[in-house]
């Protein structure tokens, strides 16, 4: 009887595919290898989740491993405890990525409007003024010597925040998105109505483009809170370390977190001792990790979006 | 009478679209200004690559600096060609990418096509979330992710070898593993990326093409071979141009952290980027970091012209520009 059941749903299962897809055997073949692939993308960060609960005992007697012998909030609780400098640093991350995503929108909007709009008059010449910078540029050393010594880049929230405010990649986006979200007829309407341009732009046209912003919002967002590499440039002081150069920092010093916390001399001394290193670490991966992982299954689409549509017709 | 009215309305309409071209200007400003302080300005930098870069002590600013440093002409270029390590960081740097180029398309374009014949969609959506999640994180991230499989000490997979018996070994200071470690690496992160660009193209194939194939009775392999790829062409082609006009770039982030800037690796990590970062921050010698940048700019930008007219003369429709 219940073979019987198994076959009809089966035979069912049969019927359903469509016409011409594979045979069954070549899908469980592309199951298996695309199967495989997708566990190896997430399996670090699951590692590196268990590695942070796994107590400093386990990974002293067996390493890091998927099955510790006890498990612990140990690292947890230290970064709570110690947690001065992390707490700064988390707070820099976030108040970078939103300032820095806010502004950087803003500009973008702006810069590709115009680009977007046919019967502006210099709109060939702005279009090649950025695009150009994709593809020659002063290179690092000249940069870096213009946005200390002649910008002021240094030590400052602007350090982090300025540098990466415009992206020519978002500004050709977000002019196709214009292009194939906007028409153009609602613009001359909107300027017969006697509407100024940023009239048009704030309360017809963002409207309209919501997805696009959001699509050059969210790229802006991710890039501000992964940045790194500008920060080793410009910033030495501790008080503006973000989170992902404050765990680059810790790659050789632990006590980084230490000597930038509010205990000091001999009892800092004593938490350096029993610091439960390898899973604080670990635990301050989780902690970066966590915010992206938790919003990434809803901005996916978004970023989807864009990537594609930024890609294919740039 | 009529005369005199279009005279005012051609000069209220000029009103209005100087007007009009001012707002848009205005709109353009805050970009322009960056892109003159942080792109265009950087570019007159260059200079520094011909000079012996100093401190001007008397009255220290950017512009002084760079006026009162002696000119040095091609000599920073040459220092750089003179040491052993430019013709290896130029091998490391093309090589990579070149086998990252290839080994990227053929890797994505399968995954896009497997991903495109699975039944339920989702499951396929699920495949795609899990595949992309790590274009979404750092190389910082990715490089604790590393350190958990090869610490010396702590590693699974050093721990691994302990339990069989092999002691000593240290990951991050023999140099023969690197290539593939760093290849994997690139990989787990970047597939997930041009598997889903792959994908959007695929999808927006026209469906009816695969159907009137296949009553016809080619196989599936025929109509990727007919069908997908000659589909896939185009994106294929501009992808490519512009993994070529950065062949002389590398992913900073994955030869500088995944290897933890470790010194014995350099012979296999060391790529123009990290060059360019090392000279600045440690040696703090600008003049050999603009050299090199210098180099890598003028490298770049011909190779993307180079690749584009090539393509421009096989197929107009594909090139970039």
């Amino acid at each position: 009887m219940s073979r019987n059941r198994n076959e009809v749903v089966y035979l069912k299962h049969r019927r359903s595919r469509r016409l011409n897809a594979v045979s069954i055997p070549s899908e469980v073949i592309i199951h298996i290898i695309l199967g495989l692939f997708c566990f190896l993308c997430i399996i670090p960060f699951i590692f590196v989740v268990i590695i942070s609960f796994s107590s400093e005992e386990s990974i002293r007697q067996i390493g890091y491993s998927f099955r510790p012998i006890e498990w612990g909030v140990q690292a947890y609780r230290y970064v709570i405890d110690l947690g001065d400098q992390l707490w700064r640093s988390y707070f820099n991350s976030f108040f970078v990525t939103i300032v820095g995503t806010i502004l950087s929108v803003l500009i973008c909007v702006l810069y590709s409007y115009a680009l977007f709009r046919v019967d502006f008059k210099y709109r060939k010449f702005f279009t090649f003024f950025s695009f150009f910078t994709m593809m020659f540029g002063g290179g690092l050393a000249p940069t870096y010597v213009v946005c200390k010594s002649l910008l002021g880049l240094k030590d400052n929230y602007a350090a982090l925040i300025v540098p990466m405010l415009v992206n020519p990649f978002n500004f050709i986006i977000m002019r196709t998105f214009f292009q194939s979200s906007v028409p153009v007829s609602l613009i001359e309407a909107a300027a017969i109505d006697g509407s100024g341009e940023y009239n048009t732009l704030f309360k017809v046209i963002v409207p309209i483009a919501k997805p696009g912003i959001a699509t050059v919002a969210l790229l802006n967002a991710l890039a501000y809170w992964n940045e790194w590499f500008i920060a080793s440039l410009y910033i030495q002081d501790a008080k503006y370390v973000p989170l992902q150069y404050l765990l680059m920092k810790m790659q050789n010093q632990v006590d980084y977190l230490v000597r930038n916390s509010a205990q000091i001399g001999a009892e800092a001394a004593k938490i350096m001792a029993d610091l439960p290193q390898d899973s604080l670490r670990m635990a301050l991966v989780v902690l970066i990790v966590i915010p992206i992982a938790c919003a990434y299954p809803f901005f996916q689409r978004y970023i989807i979006s864009g990537l594609t549509i930024g890609s294919v017709k740039g | 009478m009529s005369k005199k009215s279009t005279k005012v309305k051609s000069a209220s309409q000029g009103f209005a679209s100087r007007k009009k071209t001012l707002s848009l200007l205005s709109m353009v400003a805050p970009g322009t200004i960056w892109l003159i302080l942080l792109r265009y300005l950087p570019m007159l930098g260059i200079v520094i690559a011909f000079k012996d870069y100093r401190i001007y002590t008397k009255a220290p600013s950017f512009i002084n600096n760079i006026k009162n440093s002696p000119w040095v002409g091609l000599d920073k270029f040459k220092f750089l060609f003179a040491t052993s390590d430019a013709l290896k960081m130029i091998v490391n740097t093309i090589g990579y990418n070149a086998l990252w180029i290839v080994l990227g398309l053929v890797i994505s374009v399968s995954f896009a096509i497997m991903l495109n014949e699975v039944t339920n969609k989702f499951v396929a959506k699920t495949y795609q979330t899990l595949m992309f999640f790590p274009y979404f994180l750092s190389w910082v991230v990715a490089s604790y992710f590393v350190l958990a499989f090869l610490d010396p000490t702590r590693g699974l997979i050093v721990h691994m070898q302990k339990n069989q018996g092999i002691t000593g070994y240290n990951w991050y200071s023999d140099p023969k593993p690197w290539p593939v470690i760093l290849t994997i690496a690139n990989v787990w992160k970047y597939t997930g990326y041009s598997t889903i660009l792959y994908l959007a193209a695929i999808t927006g194939i026209d469906a009816n093409q695969y159907e009137a194939a296949s009553i016809d009775g080619a196989s599936k392999w025929q109509q990727i071979r007919y069908i997908t790829l000659p589909h896939l062409r185009p994106m294929i082609t501009i992808l490519f141009i512009m993994n070529v006009g950065r062949i002389f770039n590398a992913d900073f982030g994955l030869f500088y952290m995944v290897p933890k800037n470790s010194g014995p690796l350099f012979p296999v990590t060391q790529v123009i980027d990290t060059y360019v970062y090392r000279a600045l921050a440690a040696t703090n010698d600008i003049g050999m970091s603009a050299a090199a940048g210098l180099l890598q700019n003028i490298v770049g930008f011909v190779c993307i012209m180079t690749a584009n007219t090539i393509v421009r003369r096989i197929d107009e429709d594909s090139s970039l520009f």
